[in-house]
């Protein structure tokens, strides 16, 4: 039993010899010493020297919280033969002299009852070691946008097989889908296309595409993941990608990937850019599936490709880690309807301005409203709608709308000068590199019009699209004729997300972003282990921070595989056979499938590996049956015992 | 307890490891102060809190148990919290059915980043078990 007095930290408040004196008595203590600073070199040397001379079995040690030096005092106790799971802090410092400064009476009577108690805890200590599992160095990404891409190059170009799987026919994701992108105006196809290339050419990565993960079992180094590959109708290994196809189908319904601002064929290639460059036919759309005739694409493939017989097909792969890169969707259209979005064909969102921008785009590029064509000479853009609004949509900043506005006016200012933007604003939040002085440059240069307020109605009249407002630095009502209006609608998880986390068995925020298990200390892994998130799946963010935090999670895979097997806390659940009856209350309480039931024996059973150590088992066990080693009931009621005193 | 001598409650708190233990650290950490009436254990989970270990502390004398656990949704156990909340509420049931009221037993979501929230707890806790008084289990059982 060592007590640190961490200088005068723990020592200027309790009374570090008092507490030595009263602990010495204990039941099971054979020693009790203090040391001014237990973590120094010298205080571990006393540590060790006493062990042996003691021939200690089980250590406590009161000094800081367990978070800060419970793994350096169980490698010290380990160095010095005492088993490390028989090492037990009692945190008398941040839960006793820190925030008892003004009572060290009651502080040290504290302290000796939290020593008692983790002395009861280290009596009931099972020896135990780490357990050992074999890893699987595969990986599999979820979502081919910028995040997944990067994810997956930076594992694939460290030598190991990826297993990249996007519901879309083609990779890209938004990023394809943009024009230009901010604070540089780099156009995004320029930036993005030397990525799609090098991910479908790479030959660590397996590309599946119009594919979904439908279930995944096991655990980290060793998943195992079943997914589903929908039917496209075209042989990809016979097809060109001539386009013959599409050009002759005589079916036109509106495109996705234009925002429904373009119809495409039933059979498609959705840009000119996509990865594959392969066509898929939508079966919804396609006559041959509506009507039962037509054929006109197979009739004029020169390779005979389509393949109405196609079916969807299961493929199963064995990964040791997934990375969550499921991205974004916008703030649906039918929850913003006090902007009239959905109703005026003139009130369009973001992603609708980008293609009107794209020179790929239903306008090749020129900024016509979608309603009659014109080119719009009063263009109004309206900031967090359903951002940070706690009644109708979500309390959290999108993050990328006020930058995106920006570019969004600068370049419709660009293709219409004579054009006068305005941008309805809350707050500019412009923080990023070349942020600021990209919106400054917007305000002083190209004469957009920021007006600080909300936007109370938008409505149509005749040819206009009427936006009424306040400006609240001025305090005067605003009313604009608009010839459009472009919302920036709030980002929100990619729909299918929460069904994801619940396929993963990892958790989601309240909205459906997946959870990271720590804000600061650990953003891109996951609640599970050997799950990491990337890109706006975890949150909305830019592209330079998807980028980063896809690199990041790349290198945690890595890192995953470096080891040559993982170890896993063996504080797990454990059985009593003997009283065992194999009711199955514990299979239903556990979180994580570890456990289950023997029907040969009747008795439930533990997989060890795929047990967390929550207790959650324990508790429900109706007859005590299952422990959680190391925090067994009868540890408890001691620890209960020492600290009432 | 002399005449005079103001009723200090002790409070066991059974705390969560990955919320609000870590909640209590940073507590510390700040050098909030809060009464020193309560008894930390630190629990993996509050979903691992058998509920015969607040009757226990109950009948060892406890006036009051506190249990922390992470937010709804931020179960680092996936929904270890909600176990926990519905043993709890039936627990309370139990418990005025046995004459211990049940209001001297707190569940509270605390996060490690709320340490503020966990010296408020505290205080709030030890002023409310002070108008309450003494838990009478203490004088049936100990007597």
């Amino acid at each position: 039993m060592f007590v640190c007095w961490c200088g005068l930290n723990i020592g200027g408040v309790v009374d570090v010899p008092r507490v030595v004196e009263e602990i010495s008595g204990c039941p099971g203590v054979a020693r009790a010493v203090d040391y001014r600073y237990m973590c120094s070199d010298p205080g571990q040397q006393l540590i060790r020297d006493i062990i042996r001379e003691e021939r200690l079995d089980s250590v406590v040690i009161a000094a800081c919280s367990p978070g800060m030096h419970e793994s350096t005092f169980q490698s010290v106790a380990e160095s010095a033969g005492v088993n490390p799971y028989r090492c037990e802090i009692a945190n008398i410092r941040e839960q006793c002299s820190w925030p008892h400064q003004n009572e060290p009476l009651e502080a040290t009577r504290k302290a000796v009852e939290l020593i008692r108690a983790a002395v009861e805890k280290v009596r009931g200590d099972e020896a135990l070691s780490a357990l050992s599992i074999p890893v699987t160095r595969r990986a599999l990404v979820i979502g081919a946008g910028i995040a997944g891409m990067q994810a997956a190059l930076d594992i694939a170009d460290a030598g190991h097989e990826v297993v990249l799987v996007d519901r879309l026919p083609h990779i890209g994701g938004h990023m394809a889908q943009l024009s230009e992108t901010f604070p540089t105006l780099d156009c995004s196809q320029c930036i993005l296309t030397p990525k799609t290339s090098e991910v479908g050419r790479h030959p660590g990565i397996r590309l599946l595409t119009s594919s979904e993960v439908e279930s995944v079992s096991g655990y980290v180094g060793n998943f195992t993941v079943k997914i589903r590959r929908r039917a496209t109708y075209v042989n990809w290994d016979l097809c060109t990608g001539c386009g013959l196809c599409t050009e002759k189908c005589p079916s036109r319904t509106p495109s996705a990937f234009e925002r429904g601002l373009a119809e495409e064929p039933a059979i498609s290639i959705a840009f000119p850019q996509a990865v594959p460059h392969k066509p898929v036919i939508r079966p919804e759309a396609c006559r041959h599936f509506t009507k039962g005739k037509c054929g006109v694409c197979e009739k004029v493939c020169p390779v005979g490709a389509i393949d109405f017989g196609q079916q969807d097909s299961l493929i199963e792969e064995k990964v040791g880690a997934i990375v969550v890169a499921t991205g974004y969707d916008l703030h649906p259209k039918a929850k913003v309807g006090e902007y009239g979005y959905g109703v005026y064909p003139d009130v369009i969102d973001g992603l609708e301005f980008e293609r009107l921008n794209s020179a790929s785009g239903p306008t090749q590029g020129q900024i016509r409203r979608p309603s009659d064509g014109k080119v719009p000479k009063e263009v109004v853009f309206i900031q967090c709608v359903g951002s940070r609004d706690q009644e109708n949509g979500y309390p959290y900043c999108s993050k990328i709308c006020c930058m995106y506005t920006a570019k969004h006016a600068r370049l419709y200012k660009h293709k219409v000068p004579d054009g006068q933007p305005y941008v309805f604003y809350m707050d500019i939040r412009a923080g990023g590199k070349g942020y600021e002085e990209f919106v400054q440059h917007a305000t002083e240069e190209e004469g957009v019009l920021y007006l600080r307020g909300r936007v109370a109605r938008v409505f149509q009249d005749g040819e206009h699209v009427v936006v009424f407002g306040v400006d609240t630095l001025s305090g005067k009502k605003v009313e604009i004729r608009a010839d459009m209006v472009v919302l920036a609608t709030a980002i929100v998880p990619a729909s299918g997300a929460k069904e994801l986390a619940r396929v993963l068995k990892t958790a989601t925020d309240e909205y459906g972003f997946f959870s990271e298990a720590h804000p600061k200390l650990r953003p891109v892994e996951s609640l599970t282990r050997g799950i990491y998130i990337a890109g706006c799946a975890q949150a909305p963010k830019d592209i330079p921070d998807t980028v980063t935090q896809a690199g990041s999670s790349a290198a945690k895979v890595l890192t995953l595989f470096s080891a040559p097997r993982l170890s896993h806390s063996p504080t797990v659940a454990a059985v009593d056979e003997e009283i065992c009856t194999g009711c199955g209350i514990c299979v239903e309480a556990c979180a994580y499938e570890a456990r289950a039931l023997d029907t040969r024996r009747h008795v439930a059973v533990v997989n060890d590996v795929l047990c967390e150590g929550c207790g959650a088992c324990a508790v429900a066990c109706p007859n005590g049956a299952t422990r959680q080693r190391n925090m067994a009931r009868s540890q408890a009621m001691a620890m209960i015992d020492a600290v009432m005193g | 307890m002399g005449a005079g001598e103001e009723f200090e409650p002790r409070i066991v708190a059974f705390l969560c490891n990955w919320c609000t233990y870590t909640g209590a650290d940073l507590a510390g950490v700040s050098r909030l102060q809060y009464p020193p009436n309560v008894r930390p254990i630190r629990v993996m989970c509050s979903g691992s809190v058998d509920p015969m270990y607040i009757l226990k502390a109950l009948l060892d004398g406890a006036d009051g148990v506190l249990v922390g656990g992470c937010h709804p949704g931020d179960c680092h156990y996936v929904n270890g919290n909600y176990k926990a909340r519905r043993r709890l509420g039936v627990l309370g049931a139990i418990l005025d059915e046995f004459g211990i009221d049940s209001r001297r037993v707190w569940f509270r979501f605390i996060s490690a980043s709320e340490g503020a929230l966990f010296a408020q707890t505290v205080r709030d806790m030890t002023a409310a078990l002070k108008a309450m008084g003494p838990n009478p289990a203490r004088a049936l059982w100990l007597a």
